[in-house]
């Protein structure tokens, strides 16, 4: 078992940043950063702060920068680093709140700041008339990639622009933005609009593409900005085609013999034996 | 945005922007883009600075002509030929790819992931080749006739 030194950079609330600290690990066939850090903790340094949850690359809490690249901690084997020094930072990109912890507030905010849901001009598709809104697979597949965000940090960590704007929205929140613009069910874009083409919006990303370069899960943020950026361009032009969210009306789902799927009721419960 | 009292915010800023991590081929041509692009700025504001000597009289002038025949500024003139030649032929990829061309359709994520990076490459890699060819012939000019 080869011998592992973790180093890493420890900031503490109160007492500020401290430094880089040493730390040695033995590896074993299979560790991830992560049980690297729950060693650590467990048998050298029960104050060492990091934050996970999932630990299989789905919750996305673990981003941190490994070897000055960001990543998640529990989606990152040791063998497959090269050397035995691992270097070990919060995010970049974000404010620290304590050692590997990064203060994730801005993320959600500019998230938030962007209507990532489906905004709709009808009131009736809350699914009270038993109707869905459909969608063929061709619709779906305009934004399937990005929904597989996980909004973990890593590309707003990895963004050269975001590391001299930090106002600039970021590759996840307008990942997120060109996520609900290209589905068919929404009629959002509008509303968007001037969040998106405003002064810390998509125009300041000129494609370093290193947010698709660290992205964990296969989203490409960099292709979504650009396809955003065309469609807003073609807004301004006035050539942008844009088919209205169709009404929940025309959009009665089918059952698979061509007939109206039946409309939805809510079972009534049960009624009790024992009365 | 706002920022709670007990977190610090060390890691932005542009050593961060200029120096931040390994970077992939499109990362170093953004750092490249963005420094060139300035140089062009400076470039042109200095450039607009001599031509107005003129208004000094002939005399001022034709000194500050002989001074532009330093080895060191024709060196310097070489350099703002190579963030111009630069900085067009990797503009020419960025209108493209910003435009949403050249960066292809969204795609279903399954591993490994090959997304819009490997669709623009072939173009960006093309583009630099061109970019090389015509720096290089520049310095060969330059070489031939030290005093144009
Ligand atoms: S786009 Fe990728 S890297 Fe960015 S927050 Fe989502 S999952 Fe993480
Ligand atoms: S612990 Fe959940 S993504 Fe790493």
């Amino acid at each position: 078992m080869a011998q592992l030194t973790f180093r890493i950079r420890r900031f503490q609330p109160g007492r500020g940043d401290t430094g880089w600290q040493d730390f040695s690990v033995e590896s074993s066939p299979g560790m991830t950063i992560l049980d690297g850090l729950h060693h650590i903790r467990e048998h050298q340094d029960g104050s060492l702060a990091w934050r996970h949850s999932c630990r299989m690359g789905v919750c996305g809490s673990c981003g941190l920068i490994v070897n000055g690249e960001p990543r998640l901690a529990c989606n990152t084997q040791v063998e497959s680093l090269t050397g035995s020094r691992i270097s070990l930072e919060p995010l970049w990109n974000f404010p620290v709140a304590k050692d590997l912890v990064p203060d994730l507030s801005s993320l959600f905010e500019k998230h938030s700041a962007v209507a990532p849901y489906l905004v709709r001009d009808d009131s009736e598709d809350d699914g009270s008339d038993g109707r869905e809104l459909a969608q063929s697979p061709a619709e779906l597949d305009q934004f399937l990639q990005f929904t597989s965000c996980i909004k973990c940090g890593v590309c707003m960590a990895a963004c050269p622009t975001l590391a001299s704007d930090p106002d600039f929205l970021g590759p996840m929140p307008l990942t997120a933005a060109y996520r609900y613009n290209a589905d068919s069910r929404d009629s959002g874009f509008d509303a968007r609009k001037t969040k998106l083409a405003g002064r810390h919006g998509m125009s300041h990303c000129h494609y370093a593409a290193e947010c698709s370069r660290a992205c964990p899960k296969g989203v490409d943020p960099a292709r979504a900005i650009q396809l955003l950026k065309r469609d807003l361009v073609l807004d301004l032009l006035g050539v942008r085609r844009r088919e209205p969210a169709p009404p929940v009306d025309g959009r009665a789902p089918r059952t698979r013999d061509g007939l109206q799927a039946p409309p939805f009721t809510v079972p009534s419960p049960p009624e009790n034996p024992d009365e | 945005m706002t920022q709670p009292e007990n977190t610090q915010r060390r890691t932005v800023g542009i050593y961060r922007w200029l120096a931040g991590g390994r970077r992939g081929f499109e990362g170093y041509l953004y750092v490249l883009h963005r420094i060139s692009g300035t140089a062009l700025l400076l470039f042109l504001a200095m450039h607009v600075f001599f031509t107005a000597a003129r208004l000094l009289g002939q005399e001022t002038w034709e000194r500050l002509m002989a001074a532009t025949q330093s080895p060191v500024l024709i060196f310097l003139e070489y350099l703002v030929y190579c963030a111009f030649v630069f900085h067009a032929l990797n503009g020419v990829r960025l209108i493209l790819v910003e435009l949403g061309f050249a960066v292809g359709k969204p795609d279903h994520p399954a591993y490994p992931y090959r997304g819009s990076i490997h669709r623009q490459r072939p173009l960006a890699i093309v583009l630099m080749v061109i970019t090389g060819l015509l720096i290089a012939l520049g310095g060969f000019e330059l070489l031939r006739f030290p005093h144009g």
